[in-house]
């Protein structure tokens, strides 16, 4: 029988690989908006896994605020991606030191 | 193990598999098509949960909005992902040794981690019963009622995010023509045009 513990460990399992894909991709800064996607996900899993199993409808409605603030996260992600990539012709965050002063 | 057992390991063995190939992919388009995988899975392990309509919102908001404007990004920036590429291993070992170090903490937690006791007597809206109405309607009625204001400012969020996204990107190219109404309308007849009588044969001179 599938209880809580299950989801939650999947829950932690991918909050881990979006984790891991952050400092496995420091330089691409796509593939890590990616991965607060994929940890943000394992937020909502968690949310909804213990609103499912304790009966209370309140985790799914703040699920759909976490999406809210994702959704709105990777717009503004997306959009200072292309302004940057215009300013500098890559994507390579790891030398972001313009406002350097 | 009964089929609900079989689909919850078939979905969060797919979730975690579509999860580690986002962050290994070599090429990004693939790592846009498995992150559309692993919220699909997400979605039917909501699915299985009872939470239907946050599972048909993840499909509707991941997979048709946020998973396709990474898509467009990914594929409008003429980016050299080799290059970027190209370091991956020498960061291997930290990512690693970080992301077992977290997974540690987490079990330890799990080994130690209970229910409190008056916890369920907290809940703030218990769900009800499924014959008595269904989730989305259930969901409904506790949004636009205990939650409005929190529902009204996630409304504002995602408007300044928009103009945020449109202020950002937006950029005006100094060589192309536009129309400026204002102006065409605020043209005086009298400047703008003069009639002149040629002779034949002089032109303007």
């Amino acid at each position: 029988m599938v209880g809580l513990e299950h989801y939650l460990t999947v829950a932690a399992a991918l909050f881990v690989i979006g984790i891991f894909g952050i400092f496995l991709n420091r330089k691409n800064i796509i593939i890590i908006l990616m991965s607060i996607e994929l940890m943000l996900l394992s937020v909502n899993i968690n949310l909804v896994a213990f609103s499912s199993f304790l009966n209370d409808l309140v985790g799914q409605v703040f699920t759909m605020f976490v999406l809210t603030v994702a959704a709105a996260e990777a717009a503004i992600g997306l959009a200072i991606l292309v302004c940057f990539f215009r300013n500098r012709g890559t994507i390579d965050v790891e030398d972001v030191n313009v406002m350097k002063g | 193990m009964g089929i609900t057992d079989i689909t919850f390991y078939a979905f969060a063995v797919t979730l975690l598999s579509a999860g580690f190939l986002v962050t290994i992919s070599r090429n990004p388009v693939h790592s846009v098509l498995w992150l559309i995988l692993t919220f699909l899975s997400a979605a039917g392990l909501f699915v299985l949960l009872g939470a239907e309509f946050i599972a048909m919102l993840l499909i509707i908001v991941y997979v048709g909005a946020v998973a396709v404007l990474f898509l467009f990004v990914v594929m409008m920036l003429d980016v050299d992902f080799a290059a970027l590429k190209g370091e991956m291993a020498r960061y291997f070992p930290i990512a690693s040794i970080v992301g077992i170090v977290l997974l540690m903490q987490m079990a330890l937690l799990f080994g130690s981690w209970q229910e409190a006791e008056g916890a369920r007597a907290l809940r703030q809206a218990p769900t009800p019963d499924l014959a008595e109405m269904h989730n989305t309607k259930a969901l409904g009625m506790i949004i636009y009622d205990q939650y409005f204001l929190l529902f009204q400012v996630s409304g504002l969020i995602l408007l300044v995010a928009m103009i945020g996204a449109i202020v950002l990107t937006l950029r005006h190219r100094k060589n192309v023509k536009r129309q400026d109404v204002v102006a065409q309308m605020h043209r005086d007849p009298a400047k703008a045009m003069e009639l002149k009588d040629v002779k034949p044969g002089q032109g303007l001179g």
